[in-house]
């Protein structure tokens, strides 16, 4: 097998690159910017519905959008791209033959049929249970059947990742220890693992039960594993985009990372209490007791919280010490002004960190403390926490590397560059927008998944406050910005990869600019010539925006009612 | 780089820069922090959950709703009855598709022990404009103590998808001086 096996090497990054790994990649690649423009189309269909002036969609068709929207770009675009992510932190960064590619292709088609049968079946009408499909509301049986099949493509993509990391290592084809994209990515599989097993658990006898099979599924018990699935794959999210925010410093800086030992511990943290957060959906639930909940919901004393904070610093730090090490060492923060804000690779990979951190990471702390969690459970608040990390951070950061793979990867020079070179800002602004108005509408009361703030059809009368309807309306906006960025990345990928010149065997692109692999600054970040000020002072203000909005809320909830 | 192998190969045993290391042990005192908070709130604070629940079926429950009905119904709004139960008794709130059932009205400054179960999909109680919101599920009954310390009306808004008549969900509960 191994002699059969097809490299070709990379003139960009001199990286070997196994044939057969790189048409997996694209496939991957692809299906998941379908879906991502699928389910974009969808959420903006569901912004517009929430959008009082507007109002778009009956009830019946918001309630089916809304179900595919959280599908398509949740679980199928996310989780398509992360396979990708993981073949190419496997056998193109090792320089080594893919593992088995039947069984990746395997994984790709089933993950794909998957894909479409439960689409068919939202579309049906029959099955509009939302993402979480909580018991004992059922949807029709092909419903869970396709993201069942979807789950075992996405399992055997990720032993398909484990069984190259072993090829790699037996044949050879690096020296010491796996870089650290991998190790993230390695992080990312482990906890796919986990993730998908919950999945089965709990999805295999609802399928059952949907079909008469089973009689009962407990809610609670549902719940709790269903979200062993739902928030765990968050996770993933989380150290994949992670890794790719390191890859990109990488690529585009020639970015070492300041201390080895610190990011990979950090990424171990994630593997090691991330898990846990199922419980940030069961603090307003009965039958749990509060140790339970605190020990949980904190991911065990908050250590995988301070697994993003370490990332938080290291990530911008490792471009600071590239840059100042380039000579850009004036001020604070000469090294930022002049980072190349015109590479969409950047632009979108440094939005996603603070866009992730400040919105994401901060609101989802203080979502997940086990007492504020009554005063924002269900609301908007908890779409806009996790728009914040999902959208803005995971979405925003595999739009960012896929500048880079087009070129190194697809082989095609990208096409539409004004429009690539602004798409990260239209995207990333119009997202924090979203984020930041449903929260806003959400600290106002605003439930989730609700088809209209009026209640102009309910038995008795309610009215939110003014501003509330304020925030839907900017959050329509923003989410009309938002699909507007969407667009310009979907013609953007689509037009270059179809389009665009196809690069010749040893053309480097010049596009966006990757710097030579000689550039790279060797040997800094030892522990007596670091030097990053300027991540100082933003990781000082992250720090004290964090500290206020978690006491202001704590001040919020002594305002309610007393409950015990 | 990161996307090469580290340059050390005992890597592990690299000194870590003093800055790393101040924000590791910031960020992980935060941590602590945050999560004393959480335990510190349960003595100090006012704004906890008992965690008091029992499993119950929905006709238990609606067995137990209606005795209370039956026994403290006021006065009708629209097809609604409006329930005044004594200060510091258990009083229920039934979740079903699309109605909190009955009315409430408590009295400002008393305690009542809030029971909640749903009668068939699950629902989110949430109480406006206070901002109250709890997960309500069917065979599962829920006893919060309220203390409301506010007069007026309040609305009950369902947070929970529960099927296509979920956003006309909403109940009421008067708080009287």
């Amino acid at each position: 097998m191994a002699t059969t096996t097809e490299f070709r090497t990379c003139p960009t990054t001199g990286l070997k690159v196994c044939l057969a790994a790189e048409k997996l990649i694209k496939a991957n690649a692809v299906a998941a910017v379908i879906f991502l423009a699928v389910g974009g189309f969808f959420g903006l269909l569901v912004a517009l519905t929430r959008w009082p002036a507007v109002h778009f969609l009956p009830a019946d068709w918001f309630y089916l959008a809304l179900t595919a929207h959280g599908l398509d770009v949740l679980l199928v675009w996310i989780i398509f791209f992360e396979i990708a992510v993981l073949y190419f932190a496997s056998a193109v960064l090792l320089g080594s033959r893919l593992a088995a590619p039947r069984w990746a292709w395997t994984g790709f088609w089933l993950m794909l049929v998957g894909a479409v049968i439960t689409n068919i079946a939202v579309l049906r009408g029959q099955s509009s249970v939302m993402f979480t499909s909580y018991v004992p509301m059922m949807a029709e049986p092909p419903f869970y059947l396709g993201i069942i099949l979807f789950a075992v493509g996405a399992l055997l993509g990720c032993f398909v990742f484990f069984g190259t990391l072993v090829v790699a290592k037996q044949e050879k084809t690096y020296q010491g220890s796996v870089p650290l994209v991998t190790f993230g990515a390695i992080t990312a599989a482990i906890i796919a693992v986990f993730t998908i097993a919950s999945g089965a658990i709990i999805l295999i006898p609802t399928l059952l039960w949907s079909l008469g099979f089973v009689s009962y599924i407990d809610p609670l018990v549902y719940k709790t594993i269903w979200w062993g699935m739902g928030h765990s794959s968050q996770q993933i999210n989380v150290s994949a985009h992670v890794a790719v925010w390191y890859a990109i410093a990488a690529m585009v800086f020639g970015a070492k990372p300041l201390s080895e030992k610190v990011s990979r511990m950090a990424f171990l943290m994630y593997i090691l209490f991330l898990q846990l957060a199922s419980a940030h959906h069961m603090l307003v639930e009965p039958g749990f007791s509060s140790e339970w909940k605190i020990f949980n919901t904190s991911y065990a004393m908050y250590l995988a919280v301070l697994g993003s904070m370490v990332h938080g610093m290291t990530v911008p730090g490792s471009i600071e010490a590239a840059q100042r090490a380039r000579g850009l060492t004036k001020g604070m923060f000469e090294w930022l002004r002049k980072a190349p804000w015109g590479n969409p690779a950047f632009s979108g990979m440094f939005m996603s960190l603070v866009f992730f951190g400040f919105i994401g990471g901060i609101s989802g702390v203080v979502m997940g403390t086990e007492q504020i969690n009554l005063i924002m459970h269900n609301t908007l608040y908890v779409p806009g926490h996790f728009h914040g990390t999902v959208v803005a951070g995971t979405t925003l950061a595999f739009m960012a590397i896929t500048y880079l793979l087009v070129p190194l990867i697809f082989r095609r020079e990208l096409k539409f560059r004004k429009l690539a070179q602004w798409q990260p800002y239209v995207f990333g602004i119009g997202v924090a927008g979203i984020s930041l108005f449903m929260m806003g509408a959400g600290t106002l009361g605003v439930a989730r998944r609700h088809w209209d703030m009026t209640f102009a059809d309910a038995q008795l009368p309610f009215d939110y406050p003014s501003a509330a309807f304020l925030m839907m309306g900017l959050n329509g906006m923003s989410a009309v910005l938002a699909a507007l960025g969407g667009i310009m990345f979907i013609v953007v990928v689509v037009g270059s990869v179809f389009f665009g010149r196809k690069l010749g065997k040893d053309e480097k692109p010049s596009y966006p600019e990757v710097p030579p692999q000689a550039a790279a600054v060797s040997h800094y970040g030892s522990s007596e010539t670091l030097r990053i000020p300027g991540t100082v002072m933003l990781v000082g203000i992250f720090f004290v925006a964090f500290v206020l909005y978690y006491f202001v809320n704590w001040k919020y909830l002594s305002e309610i009612w007393p409950l015990s | 780089m990161a996307i090469t192998p580290p340059s050390e190969r005992i890597w592990w045993k690299e000194p870590i820069a003093r800055v790393e290391l101040i924000w590791i042990i910031v960020a992980f005192t935060w941590g602590l922090v945050m999560f004393f908070m959480m335990i510190y709130w349960h003595g100090a604070g006012e704004q906890n959950l008992s965690n008091e629940a029992y499993k119950t079926t929905p006709v238990k429950f609606s067995q137990k709703a209606q005795t209370m009905i039956d026994d403290y119904t006021v006065r009708q709004e629209g097809s609604f009855p409006v329930v005044h139960p004594p200060a510091g008794s258990d009083v229920y709130l039934i979740a079903r598709l699309w109605q909190w059932w009955p009315i409430l009205e408590l009295e400002k400054d008393q305690s009542y022990r809030l029971h909640l179960s749903s009668m068939d999909w699950q629902h989110g109680f949430s109480l406006q404009p206070v901002n109250i919101n709890v997960q309500v599920h069917p065979g599962y009954d829920m006893v919060v103590t309220i203390k409301p310390d506010q007069a007026g009306e309040y609305g009950v808004v369902c947070n929970e998808f529960c099927g296509i008549g979920h956003h006309s969900m909403v109940g009421k509960i008067y708080v009287v001086e």
